[in-house]
């Protein structure tokens, strides 16, 4: 049985949202945007699972978008901001950092311990910042009131928060954000599916024009599936998050414990500052990449946090932001669904693996 | 695994042969081009390939390596003024070296690469000898390997022709079965080439060119250190209509002097930083020499590090490989001085 302690890459879909997507998908059906009873029909299930959504994340129906994932959300966020000046963190997620990059954004850097220069943010003169709220790296986690404040009230303020909703209240934590990107993927949900959350105030340029869905805002066909399946994931995972989190924070703990007690082995950042799930580990005398393989022979799931499209391992930016050396990190993040003999296999099977590669 | 219809047959033949085997491309270059092999669209076909035979695949990320011994090296000899031949130093530091050192790491026995070449145990040593498709030989890029090397490498297409490769490719209905075979340097773009590479990396400096017999300045050139020994591309005939090559390129003072093909004949051609396959030839040795990845070889006497022609030949570029072989099999070889 493989041990996948890869969740921040994709989580397992719980088994409430594959219920009602099967569901959905065998006796549903219908186009959203059709005028007839079929359309209704799956417009009723849209709309139904937009109330859902917005509800758990302390937003309006009306100001939830729906998208094929978190890329989406965060390319629609940043370009609310294009023609103005952009600030985002230099640990954002490829998402962010690359549409930011070509609207011109400046970096705000961040300290050892992966939290944004409030300091510097406060002199800069910026329309919008984007700071996502839960890094995919590290899990160090932003304060956003205190990024708020930093800003004042003008600027748009966007978080990727696709790292969030099993760990953190998406709600109260991000309730000074403007722009929310979600993933459904991320937290139980289906792949191929997301959202922008868009406080109503907020001008927003669609990326995809054509039938005009989703008030304009984001034409194409909705995936009525996805969305169902989306809702469901984010209701289960709010419902059993404080039980998960305590759970999951204690085998973390555990993890965390075991692998700094060996030599050549650190903890990133404070496991305080992070979200329950991040295990992130420094390894900066070990090949990473042969790590890796070594542990996916034996069925220990795990990650480097950065590859790029050919699939190699690439130095990662966010561990170059903390000053730290780009191709020293082993990413390993739990699901809700990790065990304690999980974590045994893992802690046995990286020990004998750093154990072969320093000889 | 390139992402080409040779590495893809290689791993599946040694599939069906029963063996362990997980496949792995390099990514070697990380910077822009579209030429040669192991773009993302080849790491692509290669991992599809994987898959079709129910092989693992990974890659690994070896750019820094690559970038020191081959871009940088590629770059040094071209200000030096040498014609460098990147595709020896990558099987030299890379393909036969980081990649072995790597399958070690994770516990294997062997290497696989779907060269053209073939290793034999004889003599209570390692072997190797050109492959049995001559059109395909790559011996010559391969002459580095020492008995480190050979005694943990697979050539399986050694004894193959292409034809039989691509055979096997329909066969096993490949992803890659028709895809072409790529011929370019990876690291250089097809649109604007050696010059657009080094042109960013090297004081590119002009030139005069110098014709040997009338002692005059035919023409400029715009970067000296681009012109190669044996060059006739680019050099205008001269004024008796023949062929003009580049004899000879004196960095220092930029000159380019030009002559006629009896002027660029040797009768020797010395190298220098030999690798051989086990020992060197003994010195009266009876070899041939291959200068150039598909050149014909030519026959002479071994002195120790030259090679003394029976027949004159055009002087190979310094810096290219020259390759020492009895018959078909590989002494190894060196740097062409």
């Amino acid at each position: 049985m493989p041990v996948n302690l890869d969740a921040a890459a994709t989580a397992p879909l719980r088994p409430e949202a594959y219920a009602v997507m099967d569901r959905w998908m065998r006796d549903g059906g219908g186009n959203p945007s059709s005028a007839h009873g079929l359309g209704r029909q799956a417009r009723t299930a849209l709309e139904d699972a937009r109330d859902e959504v917005a509800a758990l994340v302390g937003a309006a129906p009306a100001e939830v978008i729906f998208t094929s994932g978190g890329t989406e959300a965060d390319n629609l966020a940043v370009r609310a901001g294009l023609g103005r000046q952009i600030g985002c963190s230099t640990i954002e997620h490829k998402a962010v950092l690359l549409p930011a990059a070509v609207a011109g954004a400046q970096t705000v850097a961040v300290n050892a311990n992966g939290l944004v220069d409030l300091d510097a943010l406060e002199q800069m003169s910026l329309d919008m910042v984007s700071i996502g709220i839960v890094n995919n790296e590290i899990g160090a986690v932003q304060d956003l009131a205190a990024v708020r404040k930093a800003i004042g009230c003008d600027v748009i303020l966007h978080t990727d928060a696709a790292q969030a909703p099993a760990w953190i209240d998406v709600a109260t934590e991000c309730s000074q954000a403007d722009l929310i990107s979600l993933s459904a993927h991320k937290f139980g949900g289906p792949t191929g599916v997301g959202a922008l959350v868009a406080r109503r105030h907020v001008a927003l340029e669609p990326l995809l024009l054509g039938g005009g869905q989703e008030r304009e805002l984001r034409s194409g066909t909705q995936n009525v599936a996805g969305a169902i399946g989306m809702a469901v994931a984010l209701r289960t995972a709010t419902v059993e998050r404080d039980a998960a989190v305590a759970r999951v924070t204690r085998l973390r703990d555990e993890l965390l414990d075991a692998l700094v007690a060996r030599p050549g082995i650190e903890e990133t950042v404070p496991r305080e500052l992070r979200v329950a799930n991040n295990a992130h580990v420094l390894l900066p005398q070990v090949d990473i990449e042969a790590l890796l393989v070594l542990l996916d022979e034996v069925g220990i799931y795990a990650s480097a946090g950065s590859a790029c499209a050919s699939g190699a391992m690439e130095p990662s930016h966010v561990l170059e932001a903390l000053g730290q050396p780009g191709l020293s990190g082993l990413r390993l993040t739990l699901s809700w669904l990790t065990t304690p003999s999980d974590i045994e296999l893992a802690v046995k099977a990286i020990s004998s693996a750093t154990t072969r590669l320093a000889a | 695994m390139s992402g080409g219809v040779d590495s893809s047959v290689t791993a599946a033949l040694l599939r069906e042969q029963g063996h362990e085997v997980v496949g792995a491309t390099m990514k070697l270059w990380g910077g822009d081009g579209d030429s040669g092999c192991c773009s993302v669209s080849d790491v692509d076909d290669a991992r599809r390939v994987a898959q079709q035979i129910g092989v693992d695949f990974h890659v690994f990320n070896f750019t820094e390596q690559f970038d020191r011994d081959v871009v940088s090296h590629y770059v040094d000899a071209y200000a030096d003024g040498f014609a460098p031949n990147p595709c020896v130093e990558c099987n030299r530091h890379l393909k036969f070296d980081r990649f072995i050192e790597r399958a070690m790491q994770l516990d294997f026995d062997a290497v696989a690469t779907g060269h053209y070449a073939r290793i034999e145990y004889r003599n209570g040593h390692y072997e190797m000898y050109r492959s049995r498709d001559m059109a395909k030989d790559q011996s010559y890029v391969l002459h580095m390997l020492g008995q480190e090397q050979l005694a943990r490498t697979l050539f399986p297409l050694g004894n193959m022709i292409k034809s039989e490769v691509r055979a096997h490719a329909q066969r096993l209905n490949l992803r890659t079965a028709t895809k072409p075979d790529s011929q370019d340097v990876c690291f250089i773009k097809k649109h604007d080439g050696r010059e657009g590479f080094l042109k960013d990396r090297i004081d590119l400096k002009p030139g005069t060119v110098i014709d040997h017999d009338t002692g005059e300045q035919t023409a400029t050139v715009a970067a000296v250190q681009l012109v190669t020994i044996g060059q006739r591309r680019g050099v205008t005939p001269g004024r008796d209509g023949k062929r003009r090559y580049v004899i000879d390129v004196n960095q220092e003072d930029a000159i380019v002097t030009v002559g006629s093909e009896s002027d660029l004949m040797v009768d020797r051609v010395s190298m220098h930083s030999f690798a051989w396959t086990s020992t060197a030839p003994p010195r009266g040795e009876r070899v041939s020499l291959q200068t150039s990845a598909h050149g014909v070889p030519a026959q002479g006497q071994w002195d120790g590090e030259t090679v003394h022609l029976d027949k004159p030949v055009r002087r190979p570029a310094p810096g290219q490989s020259g390759v020492l072989y009895d018959g078909d099999r590989v002494w190894g070889g060196g740097i062409i001085s």
